[in-house]
């Protein structure tokens, strides 16, 4: 931590995998990282990578079997939350830990409507009478934009569109004054204008509460837009952590390079064709002996083949698993 | 970009899709989903001709009604010479292999129970006389063609990943040596890296065939890439035409405007200096449309006109099309100076 200041979650060695019929899927790989307090960690990573399922890990959210948190810890609040009793779990989930999940439409629940989902964790968190639930939920609907809410808190999901729904979800990730949000691609399912909304809501909600968020996506326009500090994450392993300036301008490992060049931006030169990133995604069928991209990688050499790459320390909070030094031109020293 | 000699391939004009809404006891007809309502553009011979919009807006419906996959209400559709508008489905029938289709879902749109190769043939099979060998044959050459490798023809859908389970959706819309591709959002389910993979084979095919596209999508940075013009659609209908780098240079709709400004930049320096234009609110339902302009409850730069009377779809500039009032002066230059003529006239008296 350059700043020194304490973080609120902090996960180290974090590992995951799925029990199937076809053998063990390392989902998760010795995955490590802070959250200060107050900023907004993006995460980045194609499906299959390993971005939701390292969040959903945090919290005890997958089903065991198939899914084994084999080793790691998630230090929040004192606490390891991977070994603290369901009950405390329970506590920390929807209070001091909230999450938005990506798809609205099937968060919600059909047959309840919004007011007593948002209320729900002001009951059950922070004892709250019905009343008094009541009228914190209204204001949360006010906070997150939803016009007309007092009379809104009676409408069922289906009445709401997706970007309200959304917002929906967000007021009740916040109900309880989180530190932490956790947003799992909240965008994702939405329309460009409504996700402008979002984003703009977002920001303007930080502003306001101060609370530090994981803001998981594909999409690395949405990134460079609100996070302070990205994880880009391959092969359930973060290949590369910068703050986003710096990312950006300076990607040092070849997965995030090649991803920067295969997207298309609407302004500036317009390519007549596009790079693109031969081969697939890594299936994790095994323990990870090798680097995860050395197939698709441009620089790729014998070291990759036989070693995992830990994550190099390149100064200024900017670090990448790579054993091919970008600033060099060469390989890196053992 | 725009050459005079090209001819259309395809021209649609005032293309009406109307879903009825049936309800109560007696299940009556109390309405309609006007998904598409009264479209009109050219798709010219070996361009690509991207639709954009949010969901919702009829662009995929569009693309459908364009190859008769529904029976439109009403207009008129122009493919390659012939009349397919009020066509009855059995005479469409011999023209279906000079009109094919991608679709959006990979995973949906190819039968699990067929083998590629089966997938790829079907076509084949259907409309034309080849013998066993010569389908086989052909399946191999469009199997290489879109960069599949022919030793997995034996294999089913589930043994593929998403891009390649697009490619053999592309193999089989090549199948009958197609004039025109109706492509429905044919990247949106795959990852950032393998898009770019399946859009340069694309672009590589039209090279190859010679073929035309009408590409939907909603993403704007990929439609920037592989676009000709652009028609942009909202609520049923287009509200701007343009080629490309026109439309994104200078976008003249007000929704144009406010949908290329929502893009986020993948660049944090210039993300501060980009001007967003938020729309407030979601998008009308369909079913009942906004009296006047369509996008009359959303637009920045609303003026009482908009929420009387609906704007005309017309040529402002060469080239250019948009229905906004906005541009209702520059529409008709000899209008304008008339106007002009008779205020210089009150002037002077």
């Amino acid at each position: 931590m350059p700043d020194g200041a304490l973080p609120v979650l902090d996960v180290r060695g974090l590992k995951t995998i799925f029990q199937t019929r076809a053998g063990d899927v390392h989902a998760v790989n010795d995955v490590s990282f802070a959250l200060k307090p107050g900023e907004l960690l993006g995460v980045v990573g194609e499906s299959g990578s390993g971005k939701s399922v390292t969040m959903m890990s945090l919290l005890g959210l997958l089903p065991s079997p198939p899914a084994q948190v084999e080793r790691g810890s998630v230090t929040f609040d004192g606490k390891n939350l991977l070994q603290v009793d369901p009950e405390t779990l329970r506590q920390v989930r929807g209070g001091k830990i909230g999450f938005v999940f990506q798809d609205p439409m099937t968060s919600l629940n059909p047959v309840f409507n919004v007011g007593n989902q948002i209320m729900e964790p002001l009951r059950k968190h922070m004892g709250l009478n019905k009343r008094q639930a009541a009228v914190r939920a209204k204001e949360l609907l006010e906070l997150v934009g939803i016009p007309d809410a007092a009379q809104r808190l009676k409408d069922y999901p289906h009445q709401f569109s997706g970007g309200m729904r959304q917002r929906v979800m967000i007021a009740i990730a916040l109900a309880c004054d989180p530190k932490v949000l956790i947003a799992d691609e909240p965008t994702t399912a939405l329309d460009v204008t409504i996700q402008a909304q979002i984003l703009d809501l977002m920001k303007d909600l930080r502003s306001k509460l101060g609370m530090a968020v994981i803001w998981i996506t594909h999409d690395l326009g949405v990134i460079a837009g609100i996070a302070d500090r990205v994880i880009v994450m391959y092969g359930g392993q973060v290949v590369e952590h910068a703050p986003v300036k710096e990312l950006f301008k300076n990607p040092q490992h070849p997965y995030t390079r090649a991803l920067l060049k295969t997207i298309p931006t609407i302004h500036g030169e317009r390519a007549a064709r596009l790079t693109i990133i031969e081969g697939q995604p890594p299936i994790m069928m095994d323990a990870p002996s090798a680097c995860p991209f050395r197939d698709r990688c441009d620089v790729a050499f014998d070291r990759c083949q036989q070693e995992n790459p830990p994550r190099y320390d390149l100064g200024n909070g900017h670090d990448a698993a790579c054993f091919f030094d970008a600033r060099t031109g060469g390989p890196r020293d053992a | 970009m725009l050459d005079e000699t090209r001819k259309p391939l395809v021209s649609v004009r005032d293309l009406k899709m109307h879903f009825p809404i049936y309800a109560g006891l007696l299940r009556r007809r109390v309405g309609e989903v006007k998904a598409v309502d009264g479209v009109s553009f050219d798709v010219m011979e070996g361009e690509t001709l991207c639709l954009v919009g949010e969901s919702g807006c009829g662009k995929s419906t569009c693309g459908r009604a364009v190859l008769r996959l529904y029976d439109i209400t009403s207009g008129q559709i122009n493919i390659d010479g012939q009349e397919i508008g009020s066509a009855p489905q059995p005479k469409l029938r011999p023209m279906r292999p000079t009109m094919q289709m991608v679709f959006q879902d990979p995973q949906a749109s190819l039968n699990p129970r067929m083998t590629v190769e089966a997938i790829i043939k079907e076509p084949l099979d259907e409309h034309t006389k080849l013998s066993e060998k010569e389908k086989r044959d052909k399946v191999g050459e469009l199997m290489d063609a879109v960069g599949l490798n022919r030793k997995f023809a034996k294999r089913y859908p589930h043994a593929f990943s998403g891009g390649q389970r697009q490619r053999i959706g592309i193999a089989r819309a090549l199948a009958l040596n197609p004039k025109f591709i109706v492509c429905d959002e044919p990247i949106a389910a795959l990852d950032v890296s393998i898009q770019a993979q399946v859009v340069n084979l694309l672009e590589d095919l039209q090279d190859q065939f010679g073929l035309t596209y009408l590409f939907i999508s909603h993403d704007l940075s990929m439609v920037r890439h592989i676009a000709t013009r652009v028609a942009v659609m909202y609520l049923g209908k287009v509200v701007e035409l343009a080629p490309r780098e026109a439309l994104y240079a200078d976008p003249l709709h007000p929704y144009t405007k406010a949908l290329l400004s929502a893009v986020p930049e993948p660049d944090p320096s210039l993300e501060g200096k980009v001007e967003r234009i938020i729309l407030k609110g979601d998008v009308p339902s369909p079913s009942n449309p906004p009296q006047g302009c369509n996008f009359c409850t959303r637009c920045p730069s609303v003026m009482d006109i908009c929420k009387q009377v609906e704007p005309e779809y017309r040529e402002v500039k060469p080239g250019r099309f948009t229905a906004c009032h906005l541009y209702n002066d520059t529409a008709d230059p000899t209008a304008g100076h008339e106007a002009q003529e008779s205020t210089n006239k009150e002037s002077l008296t």
